[in-house]
């Protein structure tokens, strides 16, 4: 017994030095974002006692990737509450897995607030698109979030634009996410494009607009692609830029 | 002819040890534990055939990597767990320290054995995941390359720099080394315990105890160290189990790595030092206790 006390007292003595390295390491595990989900009251309420036992015991992603996967079932049976408080589980548990959260809009803002405008069971077309642009804000919500929670993945800074282009019309604010999302490490080429193609929507913003596609077309072959010519010729004849600037007609397409 | 003189400290004896304990494991077909992985694997992939192949190769990761997690300390409690109480049930342990073994030679030659077998399971299970995901992420790749073919350079390859993005990465590897690292140390915890244990039941479930709490210990430690209001019976329990137990909720980074984040390698070397530093600890602490318990 004393030795078994003893042996006690040594892992005490050890627990006392292993502390401030433990701490130390948490601590940097928080900066790197690795493991620094908190899990508080706010995430048992959200995912119930035995998903927060479970995440506990270092079974957070399995679980939500159960729930991803339940999710996926209620969508197919267009139950889109179900499919709201699971998706808001998933990303309560899964905050920096980007992907989580990207399916969580595109199921409220696309197929959630389809379903709701489309909707035959509630005759007054008022509540319908009422009930269309509350999901369109839910599916911002979880974009917005996303980013905060992943501010250097491009992926959810391209669907917020195109929220804003789809859903809202709102084509400066689409070009400011798009924008946003070629300057994250690792976005792909033509979110620079994209972005000066909404601000050539936007109303007043054509100068700039103009800029920013002559900068592509000037920048390489690749970028004069049908989408920017047409763009660009288009804001030529708004800002009636002189003959000898502008760019060449494209070639007639051989037979 | 004089005998050679009796040496302290044996490598080949504890080795002689070592693979007696991974023969025994062996034949108590603990092994099977990787034919329900394989179950899995293929299961899971099941349910994948309705998703994007980012879905996809998210789910693979995270359930193959979880499962290993778990299966690998499942197999680190319920392998050691039995060890002494089965030599002592079998009398092999009197027949082993009858001779000129020491005590500490018969336990490191036992935790060697279990680590040895864990680290087999574990290299075959993360064969067999890598080889899964290799080959999904080569049909995607040729699947993505198909199907852009008349599409621009540019958009092929940021089409295929995305499917190689979700795909395998070098991070998954620092992973399931921090789950070998967890599944050590829950093996030289669970022969301390079995040290002083009288059936492997007890061990077992006062490891399953460790293991929910062990992923507290960092709540606890951090209310203990923070909360000055907490009164000081509440903060007196929760020193107690910041200093004895380990912290568990350090050596959980596969979920990180699956999402896309990457571990720094000073980050991964002090983790595995502290993992390290548990084993030995624990191993120490271990022989101590088994040097006095009568057999």
């Amino acid at each position: 017994m004393s030795r078994i006390l003893f042996a006690l007292a040594i892992i005490l003595v050890f627990g006392g030095l292993k502390l401030p390295l433990e701490r130390a390491l948490a601590l940097q595990h928080r900066q790197a974002h690795v493991g620094d989900v908190e899990l508080n009251l706010d995430l048992r309420e959200k995912i119930g006692q035995l998903g927060f036992v479970a995440a506990l015991s270092g079974f957070r992603a399995m679980l939500a990737d159960f729930l991803f996967v339940q999710a996926h079932v209620a969508w197919e049976r267009t139950e889109w509450g179900r499919v709201l408080f699971l998706f808001r589980q998933v990303t309560a548990l899964q905050p920096h897995v980007p992907l989580f959260w990207d399916a969580a809009a595109w199921q409220m803002a696309w197929n959630a607030s389809a379903a709701a405008i489309n909707d035959r069971s509630q005759p007054r077309q008022a509540l319908r698109v009422k009930a269309q642009r509350e999901y369109f804000a839910l599916g911002k919500d979880f974009l917005e979030r996303g980013i905060k929670n992943n501010p250097r993945n491009p992926k959810l800074y391209e669907s917020l634009a195109r929220l804003y282009r789809e859903k809202y019309n709102d084509h400066a604010r689409a070009s400011e996410f798009y924008r946003k999302a070629a300057d994250q490490p690792g976005a792909p080429g033509y979110d620079r494009r994209f972005s000066a193609y909404e601000l050539s929507y936007c109303e007043g913003w054509e100068p700039q607009a103009y800029i920013q596609l002559r900068r592509l077309y000037d920048e390489s072959e690749r970028e004069r692609l049908p989408t920017l010519i047409t763009r660009l010729k288009f804001l030529e004849n708004k800002l009636n830029i002189p003959q000898g600037q502008r760019i060449p007609d494209p070639e007639p397409k051989k037979r | 002819m004089n005998p050679a003189p009796h040496r302290v400290f044996s490598p080949a004896r504890i080795f002689a040890i070592t693979t007696n304990t991974l023969t025994e494991l062996t034949r108590q077909k603990v092994f099977c534990v990787l034919l329900i992985f394989g179950l899995v694997l293929i299961g899971s992939s099941v349910f994948m055939a309705r998703f994007t192949f980012q879905q996809e190769f998210q789910i693979l990761k995270d359930v193959s990597l979880g499962a290993m997690s778990i299966f690998s300390s499942l197999m680190a409690v319920v392998a050691t767990a039995r060890l002494i109480p089965q030599d002592i049930e079998d009398r092999t342990v009197y027949t082993i320290l009858a001779k000129p073994v020491p005590r500490f030679e018969y336990l490191l030659g036992k935790l060697f054995g279990v680590l040895l077998l864990l680290a087999i399971s574990i290299a075959v299970m993360a064969v067999l995941f890598v080889a899964v995901l290799y080959f999904r992420e080569q049909a995607v790749l040729n699947e993505t390359a198909r199907e852009l073919s008349r599409a621009p350079e540019e958009q092929l390859n940021d089409a295929l720099n995305a499917v190689h993005a979700a795909g395998l990465n070098i991070d998954i590897f620092a992973g399931v080394a921090v789950i070998f690292l967890k599944a050590s140390l829950l093996a030289a915890l669970t022969l301390l315990v079995s040290t002083f244990a009288t059936t492997n039941i007890f061990t077992v479930v006062v490891m399953v105890f460790v293991y929910f709490i062990g992923h507290l210990q960092a709540t606890a430690r951090e209310y203990w160290l923070e909360q000055q209001s907490a009164g000081w019976l509440a903060r007196g329990f929760l020193a107690l189990v910041a200093l004895i137990f380990p912290d568990l909720q350090t050596f959980n980074v596969i979920d990180e790595i699956v999402a896309g984040a990457v571990i720094p390698l000073a980050i991964f070397t002090k983790t595995a030092l502290l993992g390290v530093f548990y084993v030995v600890i624990y191993t120490l602490a271990a022989t101590f206790v088994f040097n006095g318990k009568e057999l």
